[in-house]
């Protein structure tokens, strides 16, 4: 695989990432989340899944990211103040950083074959997901229809 | 540099601890959603990692099945989320986790 790629990648999503996560103005926070994962949809291509990557731009930037901008302006009045920032959350995750990493480089049984991208065609996704698959495929539409149907009930308006 | 498994999986760790910073240190409860999103995406990263290095090669993309059944989880969950916080926002007129307070004992 071409390192520099790989690098750039690496770098511009996990910039992204920390904009997002530490931005106090909301709407640039949101856009740098639609960004970070453009990043992380170049990642899956680069590991040969192209269609989980087109999957993750056209749900994540395409719809999740719409809805929250979207919420962010419907909760305007309210996005204008400050908000506070708990250091206490900062400690725990580099806490938790430190401790996933000590733990990967430890582990000696990860497999560590060169790099082979190994490509998977739409046409093995759609078979699998009609034949072995097929009953978390219905219960992920139940769900999906739950959810949608759901959140829908939340923000209903009451009737006068 | 050359591209290991171990590489991937560190990425995918500081994708999980940047979105765990984002849903422990903001208030503002739409950014507790957007770190929970984020942690979902390192866990893709993962199973398509390991997946894409795994030395047997099952017949079924099993990897990117679990990824894909992932996203639309998290899609759920992300327009359920949202909805709550719209609510919410009614109701209090605030997103600020911490003065939503009824609750507490």
């Amino acid at each position: 695989m071409n390192s520099v790629a790989f690098a750039v990648i690496a770098i511009f999503t996990l910039v992204f990432a920390v904009a997002a996560a530490t931005n106090p103005r909301l709407m640039h926070a949101a856009l740098s989340f639609a960004v970070m994962f453009v990043g992380i949809a170049a990642f899956f291509f680069l590991l040969g899944a192209e269609f989980v990557g087109l999957v993750q731009i056209f749900v994540y930037v395409g719809a999740v990211a719409v809805l929250i901008v979207f919420t962010i302006l419907l909760t305007r009045r309210d996005a204008e103040e400050r908000h506070g920032f708990k250091w206490g959350g900062v400690v725990v995750a580099i806490g938790v950083f430190v401790g996933l990493v000590w733990a990967i480089l430890k582990t000696n049984s990860l497999p560590t074959l060169p790099y082979l991208v190994k490509a998977v065609t739409v046409k093995e996704i759609g078979t699998t997901l009609m034949t072995q698959d097929v009953w978390p495929l219905m219960c992920v539409g139940v769900l999906l229809t739950a959810a949608l149907i759901g959140a829908l009930v939340l923000v209903m308006e009451d009737e006068p | 540099m050359i591209a290991t498994l171990q590489i991937f999986l560190i990425i995918s760790a500081a994708l999980f601890s940047i979105g765990l910073l984002a849903a422990l240190s903001r208030r503002h409860a739409i950014f507790i959603l957007i770190g929970i999103e984020m942690m979902l995406a390192a866990a893709n990263l993962n199973f398509i990692a390991f997946w894409q290095f795994s030395p047997v090669r099952a017949p079924q993309p099993v990897g990117v099945m679990f990824v894909i059944f992932t996203i639309a989880i998290a899609a759920a969950e992300a327009a359920v989320g949202l909805a709550m916080v719209i609510a919410v926002y009614r109701h209090f007129r605030t997103t600020n986790v911490d003065q939503l307070t009824r609750l507490k004992g």
